[in-house]
């Protein structure tokens, strides 16, 4: 059921993507496309605050048409469209499907991708991070040793999309289907993989570590970035976040648990 | 085309720490100075204020107040015999740039070393003679002594409002402070930091086993505070953002809020900043320093900028990085020992251990960059090294600097990085957990050391300064024992879970944040043969030169830099002023 959705869901992506290339020559705009139409496709479900297990549906459950369908105008506009910037529809798929696995949904906060994780992901991929802002990028490139770091010549978003072809037709060839449709736990397995270079997939290692580092910051990040919707990991951990003045608190609150609805730089502009 | 501009008194490289205390002593004394500063400008209101300040992403992980890699780095390789890489994006260290450099987002770790760190190889010879130090083992004495630089220090205490206990004052010995400490002057302009939960288990459990624990001195202003310039500085909020942070609350001293006001207001100074120093002009014959050659960045323009008095007041890379291209003083050969720029770099060795309190509410989220319980009684040579197979120490401390929860995310060991137990892990101890650090000095040894990169280049075209680095059987041994000292405090506490110790192991990464107190390279001493600049910081080569700065350590202890970076900086100042204005030349003779 899941994999019939998700496939779907892709499908839906791919052509939404072919079409409005060749309506608008341009990638998918929100000032051309209604606010329904591109919700229905790109929409990342605003992540219910109350969300308990259930959550796991608000992403992955429910197909596209349906979300945009059964949900009431209001949190459409609340939930605001979010148009991929960089990722094309297969790598926003596999990168939802990735920060599902690494941060699955449970009773402690809704899934990665439910809190906004991928479309934190693909703005960072987006922007100077993602093309490389801060590396040094003269040649020559040589390989090193681990202590070396990173070495590679490709950007970041380079790097995702390269090693996304390579993982995804790894499953194909072992699953016969792309990671994106594979189970929660054929996704583990192959994430495990990467993680401890058994996959042998060049780069592999590197971008695992690369995925799983914008995962955790787009998690706990403030939530101006995209992701930690709702501020869902400041309150799994009981992270206040701002303003951060404790002044007079550090010593009120000596040995006793300092509790507070948790605010975003958002909530002070 | 180069425009060649007016002569000036003197001309200042780098605008931290060093430069702007040397800038406030030489235009105090009358003298016509030029700050060069290759980053921008940036304000407290502008720059650092509420909300926008409070952004773990952008000023941690996106590194906005640091050093360019894409324009500047090092290239590093383990052993001379292998190719150096470059270290493509900042890890290990987080050098800055821009006014106040570092200076503006450090912690406020503000320390000064012990009397036997500055006389180390005399030190650790008269206590246990030659044969104890390895031939492979480089340290040397820094040519000045405790009692000299202390009145040094005191001044940059007084000038940072920093808050702590005295442990021995003028011999007399205070429970409660650094009994460890040498003689100090006078007290810490400010108390002591709030003293947290976490500073409590840890002063607890280190008195059950005889240490003696006392605050962190901390460059984070525990009540609203006055300088001796008439600069005021805020009360801290404890808001958990300092290191890598600029400070709304202006309570954490940097040269920004404790010099550059004044600094700036003096009409015998102007400060350039974009403006990126190529090189120094040396005439080898006079033995002098004639100009300063640099790029505005901002439209392209080359400047030669000649001065009776040339500073050197970047950050270590750059200050060794200057004296190599320029062709001042001879470089380092590790084969045959002989030259000196770029010897004895040097860092510093971490370990420690992971402690987990379930009960404890620790709000790790309230905290101050500098707010620890530390002890040192494993510092230094302050125990007995007979027998244990290395010298040096550690300061080992807890402490709460801030719950930042993209970093701070502490699990027990054994769990998995993501996932269900990961999700659980963490949203269980986040509140509940601290680590005990162990900081340990790092000894000079012959094979670590700076050079050219022949392979790559910056922005300028200059060649990447090139480091030979790994950790040594000291290191090694140093951070065994002292992350086994940690283990034992953490033992004595009434913890749910103690990670087992975490020394350093294997080789020297560029990878992992460990610190940013990169040391040597253009260090001090008592002759031209073994050091690059004289007990003054003025240069063997060129006596209208002074480098100031980490760079003129000859080893690192284990302690945060800063204190002593700008005792050092005073001490050079007033020899400067009081000895060489009125008579340039070699103040020592070699």
């Amino acid at each position: 059921m899941q994999h019939e959705e998700r496939v779907r869901r892709r499908r839906f992506l791919q052509v939404l993507s072919a079409s409005s290339a060749t309506l608008l020559g341009a990638p998918a705009c929100a000032t051309t496309l209604t606010a329904p139409t591109l919700g229905a496709a790109r929409v990342i479900p605003q992540a219910d605050p109350t969300a308990t297990t259930k959550a796991t549906a608000v992403t992955s459950g429910s197909g596209p048409t349906q979300s945009a369908a059964t949900q009431p105008a209001s949190t459409l506009s609340a939930s605001a469209p979010e148009p991929a910037l960089t990722l094309n529809p297969t790598e926003y798929a596999f990168v939802e499907a990735a920060v599902d696995t690494l941060i699955p949904a449970d009773d402690l906060s809704p899934s990665g991708a439910a809190c906004g994780v991928a479309v934190f992901i693909d703005r960072q991929l987006a922007g100077a991070f993602g093309s490389g802002a801060r590396l040094y990028r003269s040649g020559p490139f040589l390989q090193g040793k681990p202590e070396h770091g990173y070495q590679l010549a490709l950007t970041p978003r380079e790097l995702f999309g390269s090693t996304i072809v390579l993982v995804n037709t790894r499953t194909q060839r072992e699953h016969g289907r792309s990671f994106d449709v594979l189970s929660e736990a054929e996704r583990s397995a192959v994430l495990s993989a990467l993680e401890s270079g058994a996959s042998a997939l060049p780069a592999g290692q590197i971008f695992f570590e690369l995925l799983l580092t914008l995962t955790m910051e787009g998690f706990f990040a403030d939530p101006m970035y995209g992701g930690n919707r709702d501020k869902a990991a400041w309150k799994m951990v009981g992270y206040p976040g701002l303003p951060a003045t404790y002044q007079g608190e550090i010593a009120d609150y000596h040995g006793r648990r300092f509790d507070r609805a948790p605010q975003s730089i958002i909530d002070f502009c | 085309m180069t425009t060649r501009l007016k002569e000036v008194d003197v001309v200042i490289v780098g605008f931290g720490w060093t430069g702007a205390i040397m800038a406030r002593e030489l235009t105090k004394a009358g003298l016509s100075v030029v700050g060069l500063e290759r980053g921008p400008q940036r304000s407290t209101a502008e720059d650092f204020g509420l909300p926008g300040v409070r952004d773990e992403l952008k000023y941690v992980h996106r590194h906005e107040l640091f050093q360019d890699t894409q324009q500047e780095t090092v290239s590093m390789r383990h052993e001379p015999s292998e190719t150096a890489l470059p270290m493509r994006r900042l890890g290990a260290f987080l050098p800055g740039t821009g006014v106040g450099g570092a200076g503006s987002h450090w912690n406020g770790l503000h320390w000064r070393l012990l009397p036997s760190d500055l006389s180390l190889r005399s030190h650790v010879t008269a206590r246990y003679g030659r044969s104890a130090i390895p031939d492979e083992m480089s340290i040397q004495d820094f040519g000045v002594g405790y009692d000299e630089l202390e009145p040094y220090y005191d001044r940059f205490e007084k000038l940072c409002g920093v808050s702590g206990q005295a442990g021995n004052l003028r011999g007399q010995r205070i429970e409660g402070g650094n009994v460890f400490e040498g003689p100090r002057s006078d007290h810490y302009p400010n108390r002591p930091l709030h003293k947290t939960v976490t500073g409590e288990l840890f002063e607890t459990a280190a008195k059950k086993l005889g240490y003696h624990p006392f605050p962190a001195p901390a460059s984070n202003a525990s009540a609203a505070y006055t300088n001796p310039e008439g600069l005021t500085l805020g009360a801290c909020q404890y808001c958990g953002h300092c290191e890598r942070f600029g400070c709304e609350a202006n309570a954490k001293a940097t040269p920004n809020t404790t010099l550059l006001p004044v600094v700036l207001a003096d009409r015998n100074f102007s400060l350039r900043t974009h403006a990126y120093v190529r090189s120094l002009v040396y005439d080898k014959h006079a033995r002098k320093v004639r100009a300063v050659q640099y790029v505005d960045v901002r439209d392209g323009q080359e400047y030669e900028q000649p001065a009776k008095l040339v500073i050197l007041g970047a950050y270590v890379f750059n200050n060794t990085l200057l004296m190599l291209t320029s062709g001042i003083g001879r470089a380092y050969d590790p084969t045959t020992g002989r030259g000196v720029v770029g010897k004895n770099y040097c860092y510093q060795v971490g370990g420690g251990v992971q402690v987990f309190v379930e009960g404890r509410e620790l709000n790790p989220f309230m905290g101050a960059g500098a707010l620890s319980m530390n002890i040192d009684d494993f510092n230094g040579d302050n125990f007995d090294h007979a027998g244990l197979g290395f010298l040096g120490g550690a300061w080992i401390a807890a402490g709460t600097s801030g719950g930042r929860p993209i970093s701070h995310r502490p699990v027990p060991p054994g769990t998995p990085r993501w996932g269900s137990a990961w999700k659980r892990a963490t949203a269980r101890w986040y509140r509940h957990s601290f680590s005990i650090g162990a900081s340990g000095a790092n000894y000079a040894h012959r094979r670590n050391y700076l050079d050219l990169d022949p392979n790559y280049r910056d922005v300028l075209g200059r060649p990447l300064l090139r480091m030979t680095y790994n950790f040594r059987e000291n290191d090694y041994k140093l951070s065994s024992y002292c992350s086994g000292v940690a283990a034992r405090i953490a033992s004595a506490m009434d913890a749910t879970i103690v990670s087992t110790p975490n020394p350093r192991r294997g080789n020297f990464s560029v990878t992992p944040y460990q610190s940013t107190h990169n040391t040597g390279g253009t260090i001090m001493g008592s002759n031209p043969r073994d050091s690059v600049v004289n007990r003054y910081l003025q240069s063997w080569d060129a006596d209208n030169l002074f480098v100031v700065g980490a760079s003129v350590f000859p080893q690192n202890a284990s302690y945060n830099p800063t204190g002593t970076v700008g005792a050092l900086a005073y001490w050079s100042a007033d020899a400067i002023v009081q000895r060489y204005l009125k008579a340039p030349g070699p103040l020592v003779h070699a």
